[in-house]
């Protein structure tokens, strides 16, 4: 997995609620069996006015030039400045896989939905909530400020506009933190336990024999 | 100290608690398709792992698979979309290659994973399921914890048979009084959310309660505990009663006859204590629930059949005026017009949510010596499984259908998401008892209206909605 430590990028804000991961990536590509690839056609049904398929040269599509990434001014961007309960619906992890493929490495939400939050993690992809009136502030400074970057520093887990002087602090907890700050591999970590799988496994099927066959 | 069920459930599975609030938790169940799976065993291969325990899972396509009758005696050459195909081919040659228990497409038990779970006595009370599909709260309808993973963790299941998770809030949704003739299951869990929000369970598992949710059967339940990630929730639960236990008699996975009364006798503990503390408690009236219709872009936005589109000037809040705006556009709806003028050009009954018998029998009701209306031009029933198509098939129910102008197909997820060649056209209006009405989710551009199943039948016959109340007592 790819750490995070600290991260400076522009941000690019998405201002709208209830973003769900069909929006984020449409089922039509979820039929790759590969990881990676995504990008071109993350929000495709908002960045394109035409329909998208599989394996489609994207280059040669028509652009929704008002859709937010399109525009000038955030090309480039490494960071998502979303609303409320982002990346609702399925548990595509196609989702975060996008939003990386496309060249993001963090959201900032007000909330998150909780198995898109948990994918994210997964990934070395981070998903940051911060309260609402923190993230109206970093909407206006973004709006306000072409160009300007945020700077997100996971080690202090704040999220920070120099040239605002804004500063904000997020809660994270700390296996997550860790994972992502040391690129850890989770399945290694649990395989660490695995007596203690074997020993509760012994005492399941004593107890529970007919879940075992 | 009084526990809440879904703190037993989380208690009998912790295999180590960690320090920083995580525990690793054991996974008794572990169903798998081909959409979620293709990179969890790539990565097992690239690290040299194996599956910790073969008998834990259970696998089968279903997003994929052609519904097409003809199409689906050709087999794996039957589906007719090369990427489409490529993922199932992939499945089949994972699960043999690591010798995961399951289903193949043309095996008669194979279905969508949230009926054949249950169907098979794969989900069992007291288990801890998963499965890398939101859906997986279905399951929760039978006491069992279950929630969808992506496919990072269903190649952490494989390799582990544990998962890393944190314990989630306890939230109590309790539905008393009985629900009219006519309101279903479905319209409960609709106005349930049209209630509470789509995040108004965010970080809890949802306990449903109260007299309209243990008068349900478990299909019905089923179809309530699906839907609870709709509103949120990863997992929906409800508690262990005499027909819980009665659902299992006799199913291959469950317990055998040495063990049943072991097993029940651990099954009836699987309700919450009295006094069990809850973090958030929602009490809502069932018999005041109409039948539901969403008409926006969130099952959120729902109402009675007998409601007008909502007016977004008389919204206060922006952020949600918005939406109704973009909605109402998306949709194609006006402001005020009432909902049963919206014409239907398309109908689907099918779906993890509304797919089992017994809503088959009762959109077949509905149906029975009527005719689809001349401007729908598709409607559809697509059963959940291969064992709920042959039972209503030997009911006859298949014909009920058919002579009414219906399709009926081949099991699978089909127009629900439409990741096969079941879809809809753009600006094309559905009626669907589906789950998700998100924009482009049945087909590029295409408006879905979730419903119950009789909802959707009546929709099929008059060509716009009616209130099923209504046709019910014509009769
Ligand atoms: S029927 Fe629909 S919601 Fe259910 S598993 Fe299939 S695609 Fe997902």
């Amino acid at each position: 997995m790819q750490k995070f430590i600290q991260h400076t990028g522009i941000a690019v804000p998405l201002d709208r609620a209830n973003v769900d991961t069909d929006l984020i990536i449409p089922k039509q590509f979820l039929k790759s069996i590969k990881r990676s690839g995504f990008g071109v056609n993350l929000f495709d049904s908002l960045r394109y006015l035409d329909e998208g398929y599989i394996g489609q040269d994207c280059s040669k599509r028509k652009l929704n030039t008002e859709f937010v990434l399109n525009q000038p001014r955030y090309q480039g961007a490494s960071i998502l400045l979303a609303r409320q309960n982002f990346g609702c619906g399925s548990s595509r992890e196609h989702a975060p896989w996008a939003l990386l493929d496309y060249g993001f490495r963090a959201v900032i939400a007000p909330s998150f939905a909780d198995i898109f939050y948990n994918n994210s993690f997964k990934n070395g992809f981070l998903p940051i909530v911060l309260d609402s009136a923190e993230v109206d502030a970093l909407f206006e400074f973004v709006h306000n400020n072409e160009g300007a970057q945020l700077n997100i520093d996971l080690q202090e887990q704040t999220v920070a506009a120099e040239r605002a002087g804004l500063s904000y602090r997020f809660d994270i907890d700390d296996f997550r933190k860790s994972c992502l700050l040391n690129g850890l591999d989770e399945i290694g970590l649990s395989l660490q336990s695995a007596d203690a799988i074997r020993r509760f496994e012994e005492k399941q099927r004593a107890a529970s024999p007919w879940l075992y066959r | 100290m009084a526990k809440t069920l879904y703190d037993k459930l989380w208690d009998s599975h912790v295999v180590e608690q960690r320090e920083d609030g995580t525990a690793l938790i054991y996974i008794d169940r572990h169903l798998i398709h081909e959409v979620t799976s293709p990179q969890a065993f790539e990565g097992l291969r690239l690290a040299g792992r194996k599956p910790w325990r073969l008998d834990a899972n259970l696998s089968m396509p279903d997003h994929n698979v052609s519904t097409d009758t003809a199409e689906r005696a050709q087999g794996m050459d039957g589906i007719v979309d090369p990427t489409s195909r490529l993922q199932v081919k992939t499945l089949d040659d994972n699960v043999r290659a690591f010798n995961i228990p399951g289903y193949a497409m043309d095996d008669p038990r194979q279905g969508i994973v949230h009926v054949v779970g249950p169907e098979q006595g794969a989900t069992l009370p007291g288990m801890t399921v998963v499965c890398g599909d939101s859906h997986t709260s279905t399951h929760g309808a039978f006491a069992a914890l279950a929630h969808g993973i992506g496919t990072s963790e269903v190649e952490h299941a494989l390799a582990t048979q544990c998962l890393v998770q944190k314990k989630m809030k306890n939230m109590l949704v309790r539905v008393e009084g009985e629900l009219g003739p006519g309101v279903t299951a479905k319209d409960l869990v609709l106005a349930v959310i049209g209630e509470i929000g789509t995040a108004g369970g965010t970080g809890c598992a949802i306990e449903f309660a109260g007299s309209s949710i243990t008068s349900l059967s478990m299909e019905g339940r089923m179809t309530v505990c699906n839907m609870a990630i709709e509103a949120g929730a990863r997992s929906g639960l409800i508690a262990v009663d005499e027909k819980t236990i009665e659902y299992f008699k006799g199913r291959p996975m469950a317990p055998g006859e040495e063990h049943w009364q072991q097993a029940v006798t651990a099954w009836r503990e699987l309700v919450s204590d009295d006094g069990a503390h809850f973090d958030r408690v929602v009490e809502i009236d069932g018999s005041a629930i109409k039948p539901q219709v969403s008409w926006g872009n969130s099952p959120e936005m729902v109402l009675p059949v007998d409601a007008l589109v909502p007016d977004p000037a008389l919204e206060q809040d922006e952020t949600r005026r918005e939406a109704i705006e973009r909605a109402l556009e998306y949709m194609g709806l006006t402001a005020g017009q009432a909902i049963t003028d919206i014409q239907l050009d398309r109908v689907f009954i099918g779906s993890c949510t509304n797919s089992r018998i017994e809503d088959i029998r009762a959109a077949a009701n509905v149906v029975r010596g009527n005719k689809v209306a001349p401007t729908v031009k598709q409607a559809m029933v697509v059963a959940g499984s291969g064992l709920v198509k042959a039972q209503a098939e030997q009911e006859g129910l298949d014909q009920v259908f058919t002579a009414a102008g219906f399709e009926w197909r081949e099991p699978g997820c089909s127009m629900c998401l439409a990741m096969n060649a079941d879809k809809l056209g753009e600006g094309e209006h559905c009626a669907s008892t589906s789950n998700r009405n998100f924009e482009g989710r049945q087909g590029f551009g295409g408006r879905t209206h979730l419903v119950s199943p009789e909802m959707a039948a009546a929709a099929a016959i008059h060509g716009h909605f009616v209130n099923v109340q209504d046709v019910i007592q014509e009769r």
